[in-house]
């Protein structure tokens, strides 16, 4: 065991070129240090300002292991808050959504909050009028967290003063989102059709580096996406193309595939699958929604759009979208070896239902609690969980297509099945890890 | 002295006679063993207990009425059951190496609908359902509504809805049927 709060050298020693060492997914140690000085230094994902379209209203979340609530304040910007009463730290909203009404009021003591978190009122006041309580933390309400961006309506936050500006943190990542959100004829998206919750025990970074991880699925989904395939087949000839068949069947879909569909990276840590193409490219057209596009884009705008297909887009260190489905997925971290998937899907704005009914189809085949996708997935995320607890090799292998002169190409396009994403995930990971030492 | 209980028939109309009027006691037993066959894994066989247009359907949130447009746990129809049911065959089905088991205690169905002239027939039944795999064991609750019908004299099942009692939970893997 190192004592890794104060060893920066031993931290960085646990990622080298093409491996890492396995106490980066089981060191309880290291995942405090992640919390504190990866994601309290990252732009996190927290929420999509149509979950609070009123003043007042609220959405409770997590950034890192920390509780915030995001909420629309009275100036109509949306604020996010450490949701905690400056009292007795007594948590003050508690449902997963709400509105809070004129203020938020803690339920232990009434202490009440305006909605950008400042104190409004505590009962009794008299009894603070001999003390310093004025210059107390206490005084400040409802702890704000000051670096909150609405990029088109997707809310980041970062905890901590130090850290990248949004724009240089994210670059030219960005086009993923701003894909998805294009995809709507109004350009707006709204969260829509619920929230799956899918517990998973494992780190959390293993479900990141599954999501570039592209020579998985016609393996690990044969047996549910090969045997969708195999019942499609069996449908009488002329039959429409079961829509749960249209969505599995690429999952195993040969190497070349992946292959020739490229992986491109960005700098700190973002990247996505799918450059030419993806496992979401053959879907069938939905009646009346390229006349949409095409009236509100022009044809050639519209079809460019149309056409990217971007399969899984890491948003580094936790969310991940996916712009032809409009589907958004948040891997919340708990323990070192437990994760909270949360996936959401939006309505295109000014689309047909249809693709919502498609988002909506989709998650619950690949991302839900019941997915047989998922839990292909799964077995393999606890299987090494549990079995990284070997000394006989204490190395991940990630040196598929590792060409040296990587390090030096902050953004690049290669070869689909390269893990490169994944070292690119790591050298961010590194950064953050040991920068703040 | 009490009549005698109606002895339930499981699966009436199975053994070749065709039912026309399938008595509330018939409905029970159908329900009884649609569960066991879950329990006992037989699930070729439970298929068969559903209408071709049938859905088995896990609601998401309390009450839920859309399933097309909210997302749900399960909305199954024939297909998307016979993809789970036949991934549980297969040699290359790793999240079943080793297998899971279930196992469900019913309360007695209580028959909300019995409607021979409409050809339609619902039962509700809560239950408690365990799955277990390895070590773990995972308890769940709810409450299942089946919705019947007719077909060449046999019940068949147009839509199973269970809803749980925590259905807005985060979830493990459920894997099996409830």
């Amino acid at each position: 065991m190192s004592d890794y709060r104060h060893n920066p050298a031993a931290i960085a020693n646990l990622v080298r070129d093409g491996q890492v060492h396995r106490d980066v997914y089981t060191d309880p140690d290291l995942f405090t240090l992640e919390m504190e000085r990866l994601f309290a230094n990252s732009w996190v994902y927290v929420g999509h300002a149509s979950q609070v379209p009123n003043t007042a209203d609220f959405i409770t979340t997590t950034i890192g292991t920390q509780p915030v609530v995001m909420v629309r304040h009275a100036d109509g910007s949306v604020r996010v808050l450490h949701n905690r009463c400056p009292h007795k730290g007594t948590r003050v909203a508690n449902e997963p959504c709400g509105n809070a009404g004129r203020f938020f009021r803690c339920p232990y003591h009434a202490w009440s909050f305006r909605t950008d978190g400042s104190l409004a009122a505590i009962p009794l006041p008299g009894g603070y009028e001999k003390t310093d309580f004025k210059e107390s933390p206490a005084a400040l309400g409802m702890t704000k967290v000051r670096h909150v961006h609405d990029y088109r309506d997707f809310i980041f936050a970062k905890l901590s003063d130090a850290g990248l500006g949004f724009e240089a943190y994210f670059g030219d990542s960005l086009s993923s989102l701003d894909n998805m959100i294009d995809r709507s004829p109004v350009g707006k998206l709204e969260v829509a059709g619920g929230v799956l919750r899918y517990l998973h025990r494992c780190n959390w970074k293993m479900l990141v580096e599954n999501l570039t991880d592209t020579t998985h699925p016609m393996v690990a989904h044969e047996c549910s996406a090969g045997t969708a395939v195999e019942i499609g087949r069996r449908q009488p000839e002329g039959a429409p193309r079961h829509p749960a068949v249209e969505i599995y069947a690429p999952f195993v879909a040969p190497y070349q595939f992946y292959e020739g569909m490229g992986i491109r990276v960005w700098p700190n840590g973002h990247g996505h699958t799918g450059v030419s193409h993806s496992i979401h490219s053959d879907y069938s057209a939905i009646p009346g929604y390229f006349e949409q596009m095409v009236a509100a884009y022009g044809e050639a705008r519209a079809k460019s759009i149309l056409d990217t297909n971007r399969h899984n887009t890491v948003y580094f260190p936790n969310m991940t979208m996916k712009g032809p489905i409009q589907a958004l997925r948040i891997f919340k971290p708990i323990a070192v070896d437990k994760t909270l998937v949360e996936s959401y899907t939006f309505r295109l704005v000014g689309a047909p239902d249809k693709l919502l009914e498609r988002s909506i189809l989709y998650s619950r085949l690949i991302n839900a609690p019941t997915s047989v996708v998922g839990h292909d997935d799964l077995e393999m995320y606890e299987r090494a969980q549990d079995a990284l607890q070997s000394n006989g090799n204490q190395w991940i292998n990630m040196q598929r297509l590792y060409d040296p002169a990587e390090a030096q190409q902050p953004t690049a396009t290669a070869n689909g099945t390269t893990e490169w994403q994944m070292r690119n995930q790591f050298r961010a990971w590194t950064q953050a890890m040991t920068a703040a030492a | 002295m009490a009549d005698a209980q109606p002895v339930p028939r499981l699966d009436p109309g199975n053994d070749g006679s065709r039912v026309t009027t399938p008595s509330a006691a018939d409905l029970i037993g159908f329900v009884l063993h649609e569960t066991r066959l879950i329990d006992e894994q037989r699930f070729d066989e439970w298929l068969d207990l559903f209408t071709e247009d049938g859905r088995y359907w896990m609601p998401l949130e309390m009450d839920q009425t859309d399933p097309i447009l909210h997302n749900s746990l399960f909305y199954d129809d024939k297909l998307l059951l016979r993809i789970r049911v036949e991934r549980l065959k297969s040699a290359k089905t790793y999240s079943q190496k080793p297998k899971s088991r279930c196992h469900h205690v019913l309360q007695t169905p209580v028959v909300d609908t019995l409607d021979p002239a409409a050809g339609r027939y619902e039962t509700w039944t809560p239950f408690h359902y365990i799955e277990t795999r390895l070590d773990e064991q995972t308890l769940l609750a709810g409450w299942s509504r089946h919705v019947l019908t007719l077909d060449r004299g046999r019940l068949r099942m147009k839509l199973k809805r269970i809803d749980l009692v925590n259905c807005d939970s985060a979830f493990g893997n459920i894997q099996l049927f409830m």
